[in-house]
């Protein structure tokens, strides 16, 4: 199935894909975000595939890594066939600022909270969304808290050397 | 008469955070003409713990307390995630004996779940024994948990490449008597709540959802069986295993509350059957995999040999250092599909590590199967969904 | 039996403070705010095998106004905190409140952005139970000593 998938893509998606991996026999594909709603559409509704189930949305930041090259943020969208019991993970790498990539709630329906906690966590935004606003986070929180240069926000806890003084909260 | 007169005007209900029957703290903001739902929006973040962010400032083995405490109805299976997700990451691969343990504990920490959930259902559509009934033999297996790790619900016994301690002397005798006292229980359930008028009219044709919009609405789980979709990840993608057993994976036909019910209850059955399976074949060795530098050595080598300390004290004060790359390993929890994505760049704490939610995914679906029926199946169907807030959150 | 021996000719001494402090204790009625972990232990408590209704608590009221004590069972957001605050007033005086578990103490295993350090920065705590989750016992041991405290209160000194 891997093989078919990479054929597939040398046939239809040529200029799409940027590298593709294999670690610990599953393949990723890093593609363009231009083409990610076609992409993901032709392999929903392609008999021969049927990635009918969007598992997961996962956002990554790459700051101090790789982001000078390649992009800070980096989108993981992973599909599943439950007729071929198979799992592809798409990865695509925005830049970090103003990163914008197309919704998929128009295929799958799943795609609507995932996306909204990937903004609100992350603070990539999704173009055409219906509803995109904060989804965990408490409404007077600004910021997205896990990128990597929001901080931890550690408190202090209060022993008897220091339970007279205010707790100290180290940002 | 003209009917285009007036329009009718909705009424705005909130099902708030505090409330006897939402299983923690969910508000769902209601819009109703007359009784009908017209609109349901759940709105989550109540109990947001932000343990994804704090697992990245922790050492990998520094995680496996946090995650017990997402799904808190199912600690095992959670850890269970986690530690195949890292050893996955690893590439190393843990002895007989801790893969017929985990498969024990993890089914019957399914049960465990199980019995939780319906109690608390059967609790909200008014059958209020019930509750009391299922915890009855909860504690059976909450006594086999304090047993085996010492803590009764948070347990945090699986670890990368095996188990925290070795299983006690009287597991056997403990497990056997487990599996002769709950399937009697189980079987009363049936009998309480099968063919009860009440439960049927309360259930049958409620909260319907079809299969494909299931698979689109991203349900997986007991919830997704129930309309008749045959995807498990134990058949599917198996893993811990789960090749050796044998079992049937029970699938509904209409997609409503009562077979979302059947299904569970069928799925408990099921888990005993593989916990004995588990049980029986169990055969003798080592409960952790030796790899120096990962692993850490048993507590009796630690205190004899010069190595095994030298080893303890760099992973428990370095930790180690898995290869660069990510990994997403998927388990059947009993809510869902739970995931586990973690990406390591090579140091000790992990660069990201992500939770596929089932309960988040599964909760997103409410709006589809409630909006059009009454306000009283709005209850039914967050039971049935079988949600756990802490995992909705994190 | 036994009160009609102690009690010659049906008349019995005893002070206002201690007849009303009893009647409050032995009749508390608690509030169902189960938020995380705690709150299955808190379940347990109530189940048939460490029950809690041998001491009075009956019932688990829904409703705040109706309750009165509140058992904070579990992590604290900082989303969930103004909602705790509105239903602590909510309750009419006299009553209680039981900090179950270590992260309604103390913030327990998570010290991140996300959750209150401990619930007494938000509600005044009579009571904190250790323990993560406690024990069914543990809060059986807490909710003996508020009995405890409640017995040692005076309605002249009481503040409210």
């Amino acid at each position: 199935m891997d093989d078919k998938i990479r054929q597939y893509f040398e046939e239809n998606f040529k200029e799409a894909m940027v590298r593709q991996d294999t670690f610990r026999d599953q393949l990723s594909l890093y593609i363009r975000k231009e083409f990610l709603v076609d992409i993901c559409r032709d392999l929903k509704d392609n008999d021969e595939f049927r990635f009918e189930l969007l598992a997961d949305i996962c956002s990554l930041d790459w700051l101090g890594q790789a982001d000078k090259t390649e992009g800070r943020f980096e989108v993981v969208y992973n599909l599943y066939s439950i007729k071929h019991r198979y799992r592809l993970l798409l990865k695509v790498r925005l830049p970090g600022e103003n990163p914008e990539i197309d919704t998929l709630t128009n295929l799958w329906q799943t795609a609507n909270w995932l996306e909204r906690e990937v903004f609100d966590l992350m603070g990539i935004h999704f173009t055409g969304h219906p509803d995109l606003s904060k989804i965990v986070t408490p409404d007077d929180l600004e910021g997205h808290p896990l990128r990597k240069d929001f901080p931890l926000t550690y408190e202090v806890p209060q022993f008897s050397w220091n339970k007279n003084d205010p707790p100290e909260v180290i940002r | 008469m003209n009917t285009a007169a007036k329009p009718r005007r909705t009424m705005n209900l909130n099902l708030g955070p505090q409330h006897p029957a939402t299983h923690g703290v969910l508000r769902v903001e209601l819009e109703l003409d007359g009784e009908t739902v017209v609109k349901a929006t759940p709105h989550i973040g109540f109990l947001h713990t932000g343990i994804e962010k704090t697992a990245e400032s922790k050492l990998y083995y520094k995680v496996i307390p946090m995650t017990d405490r997402m799904d808190y109805l199912a600690p095992m299976s959670n850890n269970l995630g986690y530690c195949l997700a890292v050893e996955k990451l690893l590439g190393i691969d843990v002895p007989e004996k801790v893969k017929y343990a985990r498969v024990c504990l993890t089914e019957l920490t399914r049960v465990m779940s199980h019995l939780v959930w319906i109690g608390t259902h059967a609790l909200d559509l008014g059958a209020m024994s019930m509750l009391l009934y299922a915890f009855r033999e909860r504690e059976l297996i909450i006594d086999l948990y304090e047993a085996c790790a010492g803590q009764r619900m948070m347990t945090t016994y699986f670890r990368v490449g095996g188990l925290a301690y070795d299983l006690p002397k009287d597991f056997d005798k403990r497990v056997k008597d487990i599996l002769q006292k709950v399937p009697p229980g189980i079987r009363d359930y049936e009998r309480l709540l099968n063919n009860n008028k009440i439960f049927r009219q309360r259930t049958i044709g409620v909260a319907r959802i079809s299969a494909e919009d299931a698979i689109n609405c991203g349900l997986t789980g007991p919830s997704l069986r129930g309309s008749g979709v045959n995807y498990d990840v134990r058949r599917a993608n198996s893993y811990c295993g789960y090749e050796k057993f044998n079992f049937q994976v029970p699938l509904g036909k209409n997609g409503d509350v009562y077979d979302r019910y059947l299904v569970r209850v069928e799925e408990m059955k099921q888990s005993l059957n593989i916990a004995r399976q588990a049980l029986e074949g169990m055969p003798e060795g080592p409960y952790r995999a030796h790899v120096p530098g990962v692993v850490l050595p048993p507590k009796e080598d630690v205190l004899s040999k010069m190595e095994s300390l030298i080893f303890h004290f760099k992973i428990i004060t370095e930790g180690f250092h898995p290869p660069k790359g990510a990994v997403y390993q998927a388990i059947e929890a009993p809510k869902g599909e739970l995931g586990y994505y973690i990406s390591s760049d090579g140091s000790a704490k992990p660069h990201r590590m992500r939770v596929r939610p089932p309960s988040f995914v599964n909760l997103s679906a409410l709006p589809k199967m409630v909006e059009g029926g009454m306000v009283a199946d709005v209850i039914a169907a967050i039971g049935s969904i079988d949600i756990v807030l802490g995992e909705v959150d994190r | 039996m036994g009160l009609e021996e102690k009690i010659p000719d049906g008349v019995m001494l005893t002070s206002l403070d201690k007849m009303v402090n009893w009647a409050r204790k032995r009749s508390m009625w608690p509030l169902g705010m189960g938020l995380a972990c705690c709150a299955i232990e808190m379940i347990s408590t109530f189940a048939s095998h460490y029950d809690l209704a041998r001491f009075g608590m009956e019932i688990m009221r829904p409703s705040p106004r109706q309750a009165d004590l509140i058992i904070v069972s579990g992590r604290l957001s900082v989303k969930m905190a103004p909602v705790l605050k509105r239903l602590y007033d909510q309750m009419p005086n006299p009553k209680y409140v039981i900090s179950m578990g270590a992260c309604a103490s103390c913030g327990g295993v998570f010290n991140n952005y996300a959750i209150v350090q401990g619930v007494d920065k938000v509600l005044p705590v009579d009571i904190y139970v250790p323990g993560c989750p406690p024990r069914p016992e543990q809060l059986i041991e807490g909710v003996l000593k508020l009995f405890e405290k409640v017995e040692r209160e005076s309605l002249k000194n009481k503040a409210n």
